[in-house]
């Protein structure tokens, strides 16, 4: 019986048992479903995590010099900590020299950052806020724009004025409802003017990217911040395009080490911080979550295909007699055992394909209900369903082979 | 006891047992059936069963033959070695000067699409397809395209008077109509002997007068019909009939004779 045929029949075959044969596929169903939903929320975490986590912090084709490394996804060793502590700090001096070794068009930027008590003279109590304090091209390296009223003039950054940027979340707490434009907030208790609030960056994880105030470093915020006054927790080097780079670290870390005084066995006492470094861990961890999402619906899977293989073997206990009959009117055995093994097949498959659609749909409901993103993989769907036939496959070669096998007379004589 | 020089069916006596004391020769293909020395014998746990214990038989082309016998005369085993169900242990089986007894499974298969068309007493249609689907089943093993498969299932649903029932399944027919089409099944191959094995075993009397009317009707056009039966009354339908007793020919009969001596009425014998 030629393979199109046998398939026809198959669906003729489910369709005549329709309750019979939801059951049977239901193990295959799960297992596959539940796949899908895990590679859909691991992929969907991967993804948000380098483009919409890594990407705000660490901004297009730059790196941030700094002491340590500012993103740590994962554990980081105790000893590893220790290290990084006991590192000097950047320090204001650094930045002319790493400045002039880089590239024509690289920007630079400085800031230091840390949480600071907030006040404004209409928001009440004080509240704890993330604070930068920046010099340079900051705002064009983040793309932080400024929704209502102008980021700081180059003066106004050089002569260290008192005016900041703030976030809207921040605008809205510090002042709900009103227009912080021309207001003051009180950093350390000194007023600095609100000239702009900036366009919203979103969340992440549920939390807030849009609660901060960017204030100049050269004013009197960065004491707020740094225990030195020449102090600096980062530069933030950006290379006009990607291939810039690597020369641009390589020079970077030609002056520091200068600066430091390394000799050429020593480490480097200080990090630049590119999105590659920060998701290396998670594209460590990636892969094992990725297998743990597959093995665990295994069990699922194996579940599915020993109730296939039982339910196939109970049908085709009861259709002996159409067993016989078929071989009595020419059937060879090698179409007896496919019509069985593609029957089984096609389960396996009806399984999948329903798991594959049920699993988008509960990544889609855990996505719109927790902060938990999710993401289609195709190579899952590919995956979930060639396992579902495979399953099917498998599990229909011993029912097909004892089919196969029965004596026509034998098999005829059964009513 | 079988008759010298008798014509019984198709062929006589003396032509039949030239064609079957030939041992290891082809018969002529005037011959669908050659059987020589037929024995097949099973083990029931430790016990050897002699189902057959050396069946010579002849059957002619075009011939209608019923084979009787009681329970245990082997006549079952019989019919599954001529429908090719099954192999004997020693002895020729020729069908249609192909020797089949040695055959593998496979070719055996082959034979049983193209060469037997089977019915049963109980009829063994597939009870989730239509009839017209139940019809092209040896077709589907023949390989034979979907739209040809079609035309000649409709076709010989149409020959047994069930041209409105194609779509009809198994438990919206009679049982008339269910043999009917399993007839139609049988004949869907030009298959060179129809096989039949208590085809009125589940029908009452006057559906099996029916059946036996499309025997007939089906020998009257050409078709060899070799049929089963315990029942005399429906053995005295053919035009010959073979006897079995205990693994062994026992009679060979005419139809006239055969009836007379069970003083059965036949009407317009032979």
């Amino acid at each position: 019986m030629p393979v199109f045929e046998a398939i026809k029949l198959a669906f003729q075959t489910l369709r005549t048992q329709k309750l019979k044969s939801a059951f049977t596929l239901l193990g295959v169903c799960i297992g596959v479903m539940f796949l899908i939903t895990v590679v859909s929320i691991v992929e969907g975490m991967g993804r948000y995590l380098k483009e919409d986590l890594v990407g705000k912090l660490i901004p297009l084709n730059s790196f941030e010099l700094r002491s340590r490394p500012n993103i740590n996804i994962g554990d980081v060793d105790r000893s590893v900590w220790e290290e990084y502590r006991r590192r000097p700090k950047l320090e204001i001096g650094d930045i002319g020299p790493v400045r002039d070794v880089l590239p024509f068009g690289t920007k630079t930027a400085i800031v230091s950052n840390g949480s600071v008590d907030v006040s404004s003279t209409e928001g009440g109590k004080p509240r704890r806020m993330q604070v930068q304090a920046v010099d340079g091209d900051y705002f064009e390296i983040k793309s932080l724009g400024v929704k209502v009223g102008r980021p700081p003039s180059a003066q106004e950054l050089e002569r260290g004025e008192k005016v900041v940027v703030i976030g809207l979340d921040a605008a809205e707490r510090l002042f709900p409802s009103l227009n912080a434009i021309g207001r003051d907030v009180k950093l350390g208790g000194i007023p600095y003017e609100v000239i702009g609030v900036a366009e919203p960056q979103g969340k992440v994880f549920g939390m807030s990217f849009d609660n901060f105030i960017v204030a100049p470093w050269r004013s009197q915020a960065r004491r707020l911040l740094n225990s030195k006054p020449n102090e600096v927790d980062g530069m933030l080097i950006q290379s006009a395009n990607e291939q810039g780079i690597p020369e641009a670290q390589e020079a970077t870390r030609a002056v520091m080490r200068a600066r430091r005084h390394l000799r050429p066995a020593q480490k480097d006492n200080f990090a630049m911080e590119s999105s590659e470094s920060a998701l290396a861990f998670w594209n460590k961890i990636q892969g094992y979550l990725v297998m743990a999402g597959i093995a665990l619906p295994a069990i699922g899977l194996v579940v599915g295909a020993i109730v296939i293989m039982n339910i196939m073997l109970v049908a085709v206990s009861q259709r002996t007699s159409e067993i016989g009959v078929r071989k009595a009117l020419g059937a060879k055995r090698r179409d007896i055992l496919s019509q069985f093994l593609i029957e089984s097949a096609v389960l396996g498959t009806l399984g999948s394909a329903i798991g594959v659609v049920l699993g988008l749909v509960l990544a889609q409901v855990i996505a719109m209900t927790t902060p938990l993103p999710a993401s289609v993989a195709p190579w899952s769907i590919f995956l979930g369903i060639a396992i579902g036939a495979g399953v099917g496959i498998i599990s229909g070669v011993y029912p097909a082979s004892r089919a196969s096998l029965l004596d026509p007379i034998a098999a005829l004589r059964q009513e | 006891m079988i008759e010298a020089s008798d014509e019984i069916g198709l062929s006589t006596t003396g032509e039949r047992r030239a064609v079957v004391d030939a041992p290891g020769t082809a018969p002529t293909k005037d011959w669908v059936i050659v059987t020589r020395n037929l024995q097949r014998q099973y083990d029931m746990g430790g016990e050897i069963v002699r189902a057959l214990r050396g069946v010579d038989i002849a059957i002619r082309r075009n011939e209608y033959v019923a084979i009787m016998g009681p329970s245990g005369s082997g006549k079952s085993t019989f019919m599954n070695l001529i429908g090719c169900l099954d192999t004997p242990n020693a002895g020729e089986y020729w069908l249609n000067g192909l020797l089949v007894s040695t055959m593998s499974d496979d070719a055996l298969a082959r034979v049983r699409n193209k060469e037997i068309g089977f019915v049963f007493q109980t009829f063994n249609l597939l009870p989730r397809a239509t009839a017209l689907q139940n019809v092209e089943l040896p077709l589907v093993y023949a390989g034979i395209s979907a739209s040809e498969r079609h035309k000649r299932a409709a076709e010989a649903l149409d020959s047994v008077q069930l041209g409105q029932r194609h779509h009809h399944r198994p438990n919206e027919l009679s049982g008339g109509q269910r043999q009917r089409v399993a007839i139609a099944r049988a004949l869907v191959n030009r298959p060179s002997i129809l096989l039949a094995d208590e085809p009125t075993g589940n029908l009452d009397s006057q559906t099996s007068e029916e059946i036996m009317r499309v025997f007939e009707s089906l020998s009257t056009q050409g078709q060899t019909v070799v049929m089963v039966t315990h029942e005399p009354d429906i053995a005295a339908h053919a035009k010959r009939v073979v006897v079995l007793r205990d693994g062994l020919l026992s009679s060979d009969e005419r139809r006239d004779q055969f009836a007379a001596k069970l003083g059965i009425d036949v009407a317009g014998a032979h």
